[in-house]
Order: C-alpha cells, then structure tokens, then sequence
C-alpha cells in the first residue's frame, strides 16, 4: 500500500513536471516552426539559436505584477487560470504514456490511475476546462473577455458532442473505456483508424476546438477580440492559462494515437519510440495549421458542428452498430 | 498618332476580370457547393505551400545589429565634411551657404581669417534635433566639402544633439591612407565627369 502510495506521488510528480517543462519547449517550437514557415527565423537571441528563451519568458511570468483590476469578480477572477491548468493536468492521470517497463527489478506502469472509463475520465475533465475560460471571461468586467466567454462555452459544449459520439463507435468495438484495453485491442485487430476513418477524423477536427488552436481558434482571437479571456490577465494567473492549453494539447496529442493508431503496440522500445513519434507528429499538426489555415467564424464553426460534424458522427455509429450485429 | 498620346489608359488591355461564380441560391446548389469546397482539397494545398516554405529555408530575416542592410549611396543621414584630396586640407572656405540654405535652422557656422588671411572656419556645428536631413545644405555646397554619410544610427536621450564639425571631418589618418569615399548622392558630380568636362582655351 505504501509503495502504491509513493509510486503514485512519484509518477504525479514526474507528470507534473514534464509536461510542464513541455509546455514551454512547446511555445519554442511553435515560434520556431511558425517562423520557419514564414520565411523568418524567430527567437534567436537568448541562448544558442534562442533555446533559452523558453527560461526567459518563465522569468518574465513569474516576476511580473499580478494586476487585479478593479471591477473585477476578484475570487472567480484568481481561481479561473487555476481550473483551466489543473483539470489540463488532471486529464492526464487516465492515459498511458509509455507501455510498462521494469527498472531495478520494478515493474512501472507510466499511467498514474488505470481506471475503468479511461477514456470518458479524459473527456470530462478536459471538458470541465472550459469553466477556465468561461469564468475568467465572465469575471474579468471586459467585453471582448465577456464575448470570448460566451463563445468558449459555445465552441466545447458543442464539440464535446462530436467527441463523444465520434469516439462511441471505436467504444463499441472494442468494448471497454481503458485507454491500455484500447491498445492492446489494436494490438491484437490491427489500428483502429482503418475500420474507423470517419471516426478518426471527426475525432480530430474536434480536438482543435477542444485545445481551442486554429482554425478553431476564436475564443482567443487577437485581431477581432484581443486575448479574449486572457485580456485582464497579467503574470504567472496568465501564463497558467497558457500552460493549461499547451499541456491539453500534448494530452489530446496521446490521446489520439492511443484511441486510433496503434497507441504504444506490443509494447517493446519500438513500439514505444512509435508512440512518441505519433505524439510528435499530431503536436506539429498543430501548429502547421496554424501557419497555413485561417480562422472560420463562429457561426461557421456552430454550422459545422451541428449539421455537418454531428450527423456524420451519428450515421458512423449507426453503421458500426449494424456491422457488428 | 496624336491619340496614341493622349490615350492615358496604358493598362485598359492588360487588365482582366476574376471569373467569380454565380452566388448559390437554392439549397441544393449551396449544398453542391459545400461538397465542391469539402473534397476539392484546398486546405491541403495551403499546408503543402507553408511545408514547401520550412523545407526551402529560404531565410529572409536580417538579423539586425550583427547584418545590416545596404543602404543607397542617395541615403542621406549624419552629414560628413570632406577633405581635399591633393593637400589632405578641409574643403570647406567658410562661405556659409548651407547655414543661409538650410530650412530648419540647424546649422551654425562661424569665421575669422587666419594669420594667411584667409577665411577659416572658426565654429561649425549641426543640431541633429532639427535637422530634417533635406540635403540642401549639400547640395548647396560650392566645394562639395559638406556631404551626407550613410550613419544612420543616431538615437540620443535628448532632443539637442549637436554634432562638430571636427566629428564629421574626415579623420587625416583616413585621409593619409587615400580611404575617404567620395559622395555619390545628393549634389554630388556624376561619374566619370572628368572624361565629359572639356579643356578651357586657357590651357593650350
């Protein structure tokens, strides 16, 4: 029971703290690859080809003012970064990172809780995110966080609905929520990408808006609402909504080959290698679409849900349920 | 012929129309559109052209305080005072039309003759806080001795910032290792004049 215990807070610790980390090495890469792709050369001056600028910008996060405006909803307006990062956070104890592995004779098993509904754990708590965003707008006293408020809880309430109906028909297939009950189907049956494309697509258009990334990208849109939510925020209350989103997309990034590609396979080093490659792959999606595609309005985003993501998603598990009949 | 002239429109026959589709009205043409739009592709060519852009490498950016853009030899920035190349002394002879010419009143020159008797140039000095660097001040000049230079990085933390005229004179250890540039910009003699001047009777 009490290696159970430190083992857990051990693993917590590990999580926190790597994805943390990734989270600012994520913010380097999407201005390098983003500049890349732009014909610049972004950060180039703190550290060697501006590696440290990463560490530059944590100072600057961490020291700055923590201004509270006036008007403000003071107590929702502290707590609301602090839901965005923590349930980010919190998704991540149902996945599985890497198959288990044995050190000093110890078998460890990389996912901090193996519970029963893995995959419906990630969803909700990855859903209750949206209050981050919901109430820091509604608090902050700002109309552009007001209507950036307004639009979040728009764009996740109706994206979950494709998430959740998207991945319904892998569900029924392999018949458990388990993220490792997931892999090892795919182990045996082969990627569940190939007898669910549809799924798998749907799944991914809806992870753009659940991360809120371009093209789904306008709850926070500079150019018509400034920062949305984050307008009012200074400071470290600001760079926690900034490592909740950057860690939401590294989580949904694993969560998306463990669903439809394979997730680590038999679980040997390669397999593991490939896990981490498809990681990398889905990561970088990210952020090339936000080099090569524009924003879609609201109402087209609503558009796209409703009358197109939506009956997709419902045929598909109509069909899959005749299919297994 | 007369009309070939007085027709302005150069460019009538080189402009052309953007084909723009007739806008959907029914359902059934708006969904044929949205089908068109879904499998024609398009956002995969956007991803394909910002690829092309990371894998080229083509790199635009100058990074600034270690590479510099070259700048034309019409730039004009912080002014420079020549010397004369045959005897290394100043150029200038205290005539004093660039301080007559100059629009903001920026420049303050001041003479006395010198134990040869003549003209020397006592105090000369250019507040850059006013000075709209026009370049009449050297396109004025008799002598070509006041000239633009291409120093452009003047920033100061205060609005007066005076420059001499010993500062902007070329420096003689320059002047002795034959480095003076000449100006090419505003006001200064075309190239190869030398070649075009003819001689004056006088020197026959």
């Amino acid at each position: 029971m009490e290696a159970y215990l430190i083992e857990t807070v051990i693993k917590v610790v590990v999580v926190l703290l790597i994805f943390s980390a990734l989270a600012g090495i994520g913010t380097y890469f999407e201005r390098k690859v983003l500049a890349f792709m732009q014909r610049r050369l972004g950060p180039m001056y703190v550290g060697p080809y501006g590696l440290l600028q990463v560490a530059a910008d944590g100072v600057k996060l961490f020291t700055k003012e923590d201004i509270i405006p006036t008007g403000v909803v003071a107590k929702i307006f502290k707590i609301a970064p602090v839901i965005t990062a923590a349930t980010a956070f919190m998704a991540a104890a149902a996945i599985p990172f890497l198959p288990q592995f044995e050190i000093f004779g110890y078998t460890v098993h990389p996912i901090i809780a193996d519970v029963n509904i893995g995959i419906l754990y990630v969803l909700g708590v990855m859903a209750i995110g949206l209050y981050g965003p919901l109430l820091g707008g509604m608090a902050s006293a700002n109309k552009y966080s007001l209507i950036s408020a307004a639009r979040s809880a728009a764009v996740f309430i109706s994206y979950e609905v494709v998430t959740g109906l998207s991945i319904l028909a892998p569900i029924m297939m392999v018949g458990s929520l388990s993220l490792v009950d997931f892999n090892n189907y795919q182990v045996e049956n082969g990627w569940i990408v190939w007898s669910q494309p549809v799924a798998f697509i749907l799944f991914w258009i809806a992870a753009f808006a659940e991360t809120g990334r371009t093209p789904f990208h306008l709850i926070a849109n500079d150019h018509e609402i400034i920062d949305g939510f984050g307008t009012e925020y200074s400071g470290m209350r600001w760079g926690l909504f900034f490592i909740g989103e950057y860690a939401n997309m590294f989580f949904i990034s694993f969560v998306i080959p463990l669903l439809f590609l394979g997730g680590f396979g038999d679980g040997s080093v390669m397999g593991a290698l490939a896990l981490l490659g498809k990681v990398a792959f889905f990561f970088f999606f990210f952020l090339w679409t936000r080099a090569a595609w524009p924003d879609v309005r609201p109402d087209q985003l609503m558009w796209l849900c409703w009358k197109v993501l939506m009956p997709i998603a419902v045929i598909n598990v109509v069909i899959t349920g005749i299919v297994m009949m | 012929m007369l009309e070939d002239f007085k027709n302005r429109n150069v460019s009538e026959d080189t402009y052309y129309k953007v084909d723009i589709e007739a806008y959907p009205v029914t359902g059934w043409d708006k969904f044929k559109r949205v089908v068109q739009r879904t499998f024609k592709g398009e956002l995969f060519v956007g991803l394909w052209v910002v690829m092309r852009e990371m894998i080229d490498f083509k790199i635009h950016t100058v990074q600034y305080p270690e590479e510099k853009m070259p700048i034309g030899p019409r730039y004009r920035a912080i002014h420079e005072m020549k010397r004369l190349l045959e005897s290394n002394t100043e150029r200038c002879i205290g005539c004093g039309l660039c301080e007559k010419i100059c629009i903001s009143n920026c420049i303050k020159i001041d003479t006395k003759i010198d134990q040869n008797s003549r003209k020397e140039v006592s105090e000369y000095s250019i507040n850059l806080g006013r000075c709209i660097f026009c370049g009449y001040c050297a396109e004025v000049c008799p002598e070509l001795a006041i000239t633009h230079g291409g120093r452009y990085e003047n920033a100061s933390d205060q609005r007066e910032h005076f420059v001499m005229y010993e500062d902007m004179l070329t420096p003689i250890d320059v002047m002795k290792a034959n480095a003076q540039k000449e100006f090419e910009g505003f006001g200064a003699i075309t190239p190869h004049e030398d070649e075009r001047v003819k001689k004056t009777p006088l020197a026959y």
